[in-house]
């Protein structure tokens, strides 16, 4: 099978069915993540906003997938102007794409680099989501969901990875989106939450998550689907950077994990399953950068490290009273601020690029780097997703009415219940449907 | 006739069920239910967050007896729910009017 490899230092790269294959599967894998993160919100939410907090994920699939191949691919990926958003006609529709035109500089084809960064795009909205649970119009989230990925991600992803764009340009490194996607899904979700305000009851209430084993299986099919995730960012394995990648997630997640639950027994007592699924995915965000220019070691350096820093930033939003209901700040923000800056201090300058980090050597060149990606893309996701937020509660407004939120959005957004208990008390409602006659109907024979 | 009703710890409810069986009772019926006395609830944690948790599960067990087997029904059940730590429960009986049996219409003690 070795004829089959192509390296990337060749010339003319030619197409590698083993790293097509490859990236196909993290394709799927990829995908796979965003219902995870809807089962790992989810679960976290009460139980009368619980599929709401799944369809706000679940639809990302639905808009984002049509909006990238309309334009998505084509400002994200497509020629360069200016450092900071990209266009190719070809790419419009994805029609203008030849079977096995190659992606500049790789042994795969266009389309699999497109359905791969697709997945991307995908998920970034979604993780917004969970700040907002229990209190956004479902046609509100459709419309900011298609604003956001065409505004902020379409471009973001431009300035990080496109050929060209400025941050890419500027030595910025970003191996699977700690930038791109968690501090841009963060700051978005800070931004949106700071115009439209609290739940209902926050503080006050008891908003006990409804089923934690719901998120425990979204916390692992997360972490399941990450590998595609991180691995698959090298586009191919030739050089093995790939598979540093692969085993770097893991080492880093399960180095969170632990953190998260020594921190927490230490300051709250227990250990908890809430605390495991969240420190999973502390580390999977931080290494998400990182994970490409670390040891194995300091792979473990940046998943503890990171684990006690989101650990201990869930308790902010208690401080400083902004809602961020299921903790996207908290963690993604957090954690891909700290995954970011720690390339900075842990790169070893032997994997994927030779830049040094802080202790090995390297000074504080990369960590300026690292600091200017940082923070450019948190401060643009974080304006444009407020004012974005802000002109949507103006015309058709953000929130659901007070007494919805408060009986449970599933009902009055998507006339459902996602749990049927009837066989423990509920069963056919004898209240008539003013719009149903028939069912009406029904029910005055069986009160009869 | 009395209904006899016993809120207790949902954990008990096998040694229950058991002790009413030898003691003859035939059939009860059973809720879940949820609350608190004088033990109150207790604290749950959520990413740091604390919660007081007031409501506790709790397993209602209802009976119907004749007059004279209910105090002696009750004890039974007070033996059986009893772990003497806070929160074993209440029982208390009312008295019942009428009783149907829906299968065949007896009515009264034949109903029981």
């Amino acid at each position: 099978m070795a004829s089959a490899i192509t390296t990337l230092a060749a010339d003319t790269p030619t197409l590698s069915a083993a790293n097509t294959g490859f990236m196909l599967i993290c394709s799927a894998l990829v995908m796979l993540m965003t219902p995870g993160l809807a089962f790992f919100y989810g679960g976290m939410v009460r139980v009368k906003s619980s599929l709401n907090m799944l369809m706000m994920s679940f639809v990302s699939l639905g808009i984002v997938t049509i909006l990238w191949v309309l334009y998505g691919f084509s400002l994200a990926f497509g020629t360069d102007s200016g450092s900071v958003i990209g266009w190719n006609s070809d790419y419009v529709g994805l029609s203008g794409i030849g079977l096995t035109e190659l992606w500049d500089g790789y042994t795969i084809p266009v389309y699999v680099f497109a359905v791969f960064q697709l997945m991307f795009a995908v998920i970034t909205p979604a993780l917004i989501s969970g700040a907002l649970a229990d209190r956004v119009k479902f046609s509100a989230w459709v419309l900011f969901t298609a604003l956001w990925v065409s505004v902020v991600y379409f471009p973001v992803a431009h300035w990080v990875w496109g050929a060209g764009g400025w941050l890419f340009k500027l030595g910025v490194i970003d191996f699977a989106g700690g930038t791109a996607v968690h501090i841009n899904a963060g700051a978005a979700a800070l931004g949106v939450i700071l115009v439209i305000g609290k739940r209902v009851g926050f503080k006050k209430d008891p908003m006990r998550p409804h089923s934690l084993p719901l998120v425990m299986l979204g916390a692992g099919l997360l972490w399941f689907g990450w590998f595609g995730f991180n691995a698959g960012s090298w586009l191919g394995n030739d050089d093995g950077v790939g598979a540093v990648m692969f085993v770097n997630t893991q080492v880093a997640t399960a180095a969170a994990m632990l953190a998260w639950l020594a921190y927490e027994k230490l300051r709250h007592g227990s250990f908890t399953t809430l605390g495991a699924a969240s420190g999973a995915v502390a580390g999977l965000v931080a290494i998400t950068p990182a994970g490409g220019c670390v040891s194995p070691l300091g792979a473990i350096a940046v998943g503890a490290i990171a684990g006690v820093l989101c650990a201990m930033a869930v308790g902010l939003k208690y401080k400083f009273g902004y809602d961020d209901s299921l903790d996207v700040v908290g963690v993604h923000l957090v954690g891909g601020v700290a995954g970011s800056l720690l390339i900075g201090l842990f790169a070893t300058g032997g994997v994927q690029s030779d830049a040094k980090g802080l202790f090995y050597g390297g000074g504080f060149e990369q960590l300026g780097k690292q600091a200017v990606g940082v923070f450019s893309v948190l401060a643009y996701s974080l304006v444009v997703s407020a004012i974005m937020a802000f002109l949507i509660d103006r015309t058709m407004g953000m929130r659901v009415a007070e007494d919805v939120e408060v009986s449970g959005i599933d009902q009055a957004e998507h006339a459902e219940t996602a749990y049927d208990f009837s066989g423990a008390g509920g069963g056919i409602s004898a209240r008539p449907a003013a719009s149903h006659a028939p069912v009406a109907a029904a029910n005055k024979k069986v009160d009869a | 006739m009395k209904l006899i009703t016993a809120i207790v710890k949902p954990y008990k409810l096998d040694d229950i069920k058991e002790a009413l069986h030898s003691f003859g009772i035939q059939g009860l019926t059973v809720s879940e239910a949820s609350g608190y006395g004088r033990q109150r609830g207790h604290t749950e944690v959520y990413r740091g967050a604390e919660y007081t948790v007031d409501l506790v599960p709790k397993i209602r067990i209802e009976v119907l007896a004749d007059d004279d087997d209910a105090e002696e029904l009750i004890n039974v059940i007070v033996s059986a729910a009893r772990t003497e730590k806070i929160g074993d429960g209440k029982v208390w009986s009312v008295p019942v009017d009428s009783v149907v049996r829906v299968r065949t219409g007896e009515r009264g003690a034949d109903a029981l």
